[in-house]
C-alpha cells in the first residue's frame, strides 16, 4: 500500500490502485455510507416529499463516530458553561441540528457513494494484474477528499486517537492486535488524503 | 385613570427583567471558532480555510497553527446567521466548529 495521488496536467488527480487497495477502499466507503445512513430518526416514512420537509434530529447521535461527524454547533468542547448558558447552548444546538443535520448527512453519504461508484468503474486485472489508474476531475477530487476525511474521522474515533502523539503508539501495535488492520488503513488513508490535498491546494 | 395606567407597567416589567439574561445584545458580533482535534491533517485544515473563506495561504496557515497550538481559533465573525452558515460549512468539511457571541 504505497499509493499516492498525483496532479493531472489539465487539473484533477490520478492514482494507481491494485485490486486489494480497491477492495479495502470500497469496503470502507460502503461502511461509511451505511454508518451515516439516513439518520436515527425516521423523517417522514416512505413519502419522499414529506421527508424533504421533515425536521432533522434534535439530539446528537449516540455513536461517538457520528457525534464527531455531526457535532453540537453551540457547545464548545473546551469551555465550561454556566447552567443557564449550557441550557441555552443545548437548545440552540438542537435547533441548528434540526435544520442542518439531514442535509449534512445526505452530502457526506453522497461523497462516500461517489467513491464506491468510481472504484466500481475501475477494471483492475484487465492488464494482467497491473494496478488500475483512477482519474478524478477537480469536482470529484473534492468529493473524495471529503469522504477520505470523514473516513479518517470515523476510524480515528473508533481507534480512540486522542492526540497527535497517538500516531506513534498505534503504529507500534503488534501484528496480533485486533486493531492493527484498522490502524494500517487509518495511516494509509492519511497518505491518500495528504497527497490528494496537494493536488487541490490553491496557490 | 390612575388604575388604567398600572397595566402597561405590569406588561413591561417581565420584559425588562428578562432582557439582560436571555436577549443577546444585537451589536455584539458572533464568531465561528474551530477547535483542535487529533485526526484532521494540518494541511487539510489550511486547505479548508483557503478554499472556503478565500484566505491567503499565510493567513490560513496562521489560523491552522493557532488551532493546533492553542486548541482553538476564531476564523470568522459576523451576524448569527452568517456564523451558522460558516459552522455548517465547517461541519461539512469535517472540522469541529462552534459559534458564540464574542463577550
Amino acid at each position: 500500500m504505497s499509493g499516492r495521488f498525483e496532479s493531472l496536467p489539465g487539473g484533477g488527480a490520478a492514482i494507481a490502485l491494485d485490486e486489494v487497495e480497491i477492495s479495502i477502499l470500497r469496503s470502507l466507503a460502503m461502511q461509511l455510507a451505511e454508518l451515516i445512513g439516513p439518520g436515527d430518526q425516521p423523517a417522514g416514512g416512505d413519502d419522499p416529499l414529506a421527508a424533504l420537509f421533515a425536521d432533522g434530529p434534535s439530539k446528537p447521535p449516540e455513536d461517538p463516530a457520528l457525534a464527531r461527524l455531526f457535532p453540537d454547533a453551540y457547545s464548545p468542547p473546551d469551555r465550561e458553561l454556566g447552567a443557564r448558558e449550557e441550557k441555552e447552548a443545548r437548545e440552540a444546538s438542537a435547533e441548528f441540528r434540526r435544520f442542518t443535520e439531514n442535509d449534512l448527512r445526505a452530502r457526506k453519504r453522497d461523497d462516500a457513494l461517489a467513491v464506491v461508484r468510481d472504484l466500481d468503474a475501475l477494471d483492475p486485472g484487465s492488464a494482467g494484474g497491473a494496478p488500475a489508474v483512477l482519474e478524478l476531475a477537480p469536482d470529484r477530487s473534492r468529493s473524495w477528499l471529503g469522504a477520505l476525511n470523514d473516513l479518517r474521522l470515523a476510524i480515528g474515533t473508533r481507534l480512540e486517537v486522542t492526540d497527535e502523539e497517538d500516531g506513534g503508539e498505534l503504529l507500534g501495535l503488534p501484528d496480533s492486535d485486533p486493531r492493527k488492520p484498522m490502524v494500517m488503513a487509518y495511516f494509509w488513508l492519511g497518505g491518500l488524503q495528504e497527497t490528494l490535498i496537494e493536488t487541490l491546494m490553491p496557490e | 385613570m390612575g388604575r388604567v395606567s398600572v397595566a402597561p407597567v405590569e406588561i413591561e416589567r417581565p420584559e425588562s427583567r428578562e432582557a439582560p439574561s436571555s436577549v443577546p445584545e444585537p451589536d455584539v458580533p458572533w464568531v465561528t471558532v474551530v477547535h483542535n482535534d487529533p485526526v484532521n491533517l494540518m494541511s487539510y485544515v489550511t486547505y479548508v480555510f483557503q478554499s472556503y473563506f478565500g484566505y491567503s495561504k499565510d493567513k490560513a496557515n496562521r489560523l491552522m497553527l493557532d488551532v493546533h497550538h492553542k486548541g482553538r481559533a476564531i476564523v470568522s465573525s459576523g451576524t448569527r446567521e452568517e456564523m451558522e452558515r460558516d459552522v455548517q460549512a465547517m461541519h461539512g468539511y469535517g472540522l469541529w466548529a462552534t459559534l458564540q457571541q464574542e463577550r
